[in-house]
């Protein structure tokens, strides 16, 4: 119940956070130029705060749908090759098109994604054992980063290079709001219908079996998941690049607030995630290091050690 | 009155021959047969597991076509595992069996029947086995469905909680429900079911009153083993 009241709470001051901060250099802009405050809040922190919003809340939203599906915590979007493939098509298509082009790149990343996706069925069959899934999830990372790793080697030109490993990195900086709604869009609606799927998540939880002995077509629910984390993935790696570690952070986090039901989590962890991206670009920002941090990186920095952390975890709890 | 259970061609593609099934009272079926009969087998294809040939009436309504509310009054399935994929607590658990919008009493009265009542609020990964199947059980007979399937029920759980599980299922036919059990001990099977189902190799090959079915051949031929007078001897 708390939950309720102190999540959007929590989300819209870090919003608001994020609109404003650096506070001190905000309000002496105003008070020289209005009119160019507001364009610099228009320009630069929206498009930035809303990117991390809903970038950080498909990651979460998505995180949650998959290891519900995979019936384990250990699942992301990072595992399955969503990602990477995600990341992969947005590379090749930069190569041909250039990084100007959000359309281009969207539907370039979407693709690859989906290329991932299709290959990961191909490989692990419709019906597949989890550990089948996530086994053949880490070949295609696997290969999609040699594969990126072979397209950066044979860019078309050093800034070519330069471009594509900044942006490979992940970041929120200098994004139009044309772009954030690129993104942004296609991530609320993924959320939306992935919401729809709460209830055969949750019954997911009682097996496959008892899942379809309640009618529900488990196949279908397999395809529609790994297809919509996709799209809402792949629509916000096009713009912002592959950002790891929150689709794996926020769900485990959003089960503590839903008694453990993997479904229901779906929402708490799109707000967590929406969050914890508002967090890590604001602690980019005010990190005194006089350049700024690919996001990317901080949410890799942080969350690796998490990710250890809940191996170890998990390790002692099996053992015990 | 139409018949509690009726299926036709019930089927699963090497596990399961070809077969109807008719309940025409409420009653407590068992399914005994040696491991690989297609007990299993025939559970799933009846609870629409991976038969879609099949058609499985449920008094008279037609279970392919029944959405998932509907369906959680029609049938309940217990699958053999007694694992559960997220640590929920037990009352959760069982409120995972019910439509939503379900009244919490009907879980209430699940979790008393199956005395889970000190556990209720508990994760279900800190309870015991037996514990744990108790919770799987109740959260299949909390909705009070027409039909339930259950794989194994009694495994997992002490005497006295096999003979209190076995009266309870009585009591749920007494209230018009229909129950069909996979079952290994025959010594229940006699003594509580009132129709007994011989499966081996994927097909029923006997079906009838459980005494007559248990002192005649049937079991002879199928487990190879026999009544002596000290209990039941390999052939």
């Amino acid at each position: 119940m708390k939950a309720r009241i102190l999540l959007p709470a929590l989300l819209l001051l870090l919003f608001a956070a994020s609109l404003l901060t650096p506070w001190s250099d905000f309000a002496q802009l105003w008070q020289q130029d209005q009119a160019l405050a507001l364009a610099v809040l228009q320009e630069l922190r929206l498009p930035r705060a809303s990117l991390a919003l809903t970038y950080g809340a498909m990651l979460g939203a998505a995180g949650a749908a998959i290891q519900a599906l995979f019936a384990n915590p250990l699942a992301s979007p990072d595992l399955t090759g969503t990602t990477s493939g995600a990341a992969l098509g947005a590379v090749v298509t930069a190569y041909l098109l250039g990084f100007a082009s959000p359309l281009a790149l969207s539907a370039g990343a979407v693709a690859g994604a989906l290329g991932a996706l299709l290959l990961l069925l191909a490989l692990a069959g419709p019906k597949a054992e989890t550990a089948t899934l996530l086994l053949a999830g880490l070949a295609i990372s696997a290969l999609a980063g040699a594969l990126t790793t072979l397209a950066l080697a044979l860019a078309p030109s050093p800034f070519a290079f330069y471009d594509a490993y900044d942006w490979l990195m992940g970041s929120l900086i200098d994004r139009s709001l044309s772009q954030a709604a690129f993104a942004g869009i296609p991530a609320l609606l993924t959320i939306m219908l992935l919401l729809r799927l709460r209830a055969p998540l949750d019954a997911l939880t009682l097996g496959e079996d008892v899942a379809i002995s309640f009618g529900y077509d488990v196949r279908r629910l397999r395809i529609e998941i790994v297809s919509l984390t996709a799209l809402g993935v792949g629509a916000c790696v096009a713009i912002c690049g592959a950002i790891g570690f929150i689709g794996l952070v926020a769900p485990i986090f959003a089960r503590r607030l839903t008694g453990g039901h993997p479904g229901r989590a779906i929402l708490p962890a799109a707000a967590l995630g929406g969050a914890l991206l508002l967090a890590a670009d604001l602690a980019v920002r005010a990190a005194p290091l006089g350049r700024t941090l690919p996001i990317g990186v901080v949410t890799a920095l942080l969350g690796a050690p998490f990710f250890l952390w809940l191996v170890a975890h998990m390790r002692w709890r099996f053992e015990r | 009155m139409t018949a509690p259970l009726a299926a036709t061609g019930l089927a699963l593609p090497g596990r399961l021959e070809p077969t109807d099934l008719l309940v025409d009272a409420p009653s407590l079926v068992c399914l005994v047969g040696p491991n690989g009969s297609g007990k299993t087998s025939l559970l799933h294809a009846l609870a629409g597991i991976g038969a879609p040939s099949s058609t499985v009436r449920i008094g008279g309504v037609d279970c392919g076509g029944a959405a998932p509310a509907e369906r959680r009054r029609l049938l309940a399935f217990l699958p053999a595992s007694r694992e559960a994929a997220w640590p929920v607590t037990v009352r959760d658990l069982v409120a995972l069996g019910l439509p939503a919008g379900a009244a919490a009493a009907e879980a209430d009265w699940a979790i008393a029947a199956l005395a889970l009542e000190e556990f209720a609020n508990r994760r279900i990964d800190q309870l015991s086995t037996g514990e744990r199947s108790r919770a799987l059980i109740a959260r299949a007979l909390a909705p009070k469905p027409r039909l339930l399937l259950l794989d194994e029920p009694v495994a997992n759980l002490d005497p006295l909680w096999q003979l209190r599980l076995m009266d309870l299922l009585k009591r749920t036919v007494a209230a018009g429900q229909t129950v069909l059990i996979a079952l290994h001990d025959l010594d229940l099977a006699a003594r509580y079911a009132d129709r007994l189902i011989v499966m081996n190799a994927r097909r029923i090959v006997a079906d009838g009153e459980p005494r007559a079915l248990i002192e005649g051949d049937a079991i002879r031929s199928v487990f190879g083993i026999q009544m002596g007078k000290d209990g039941w001897q390999p052939v």
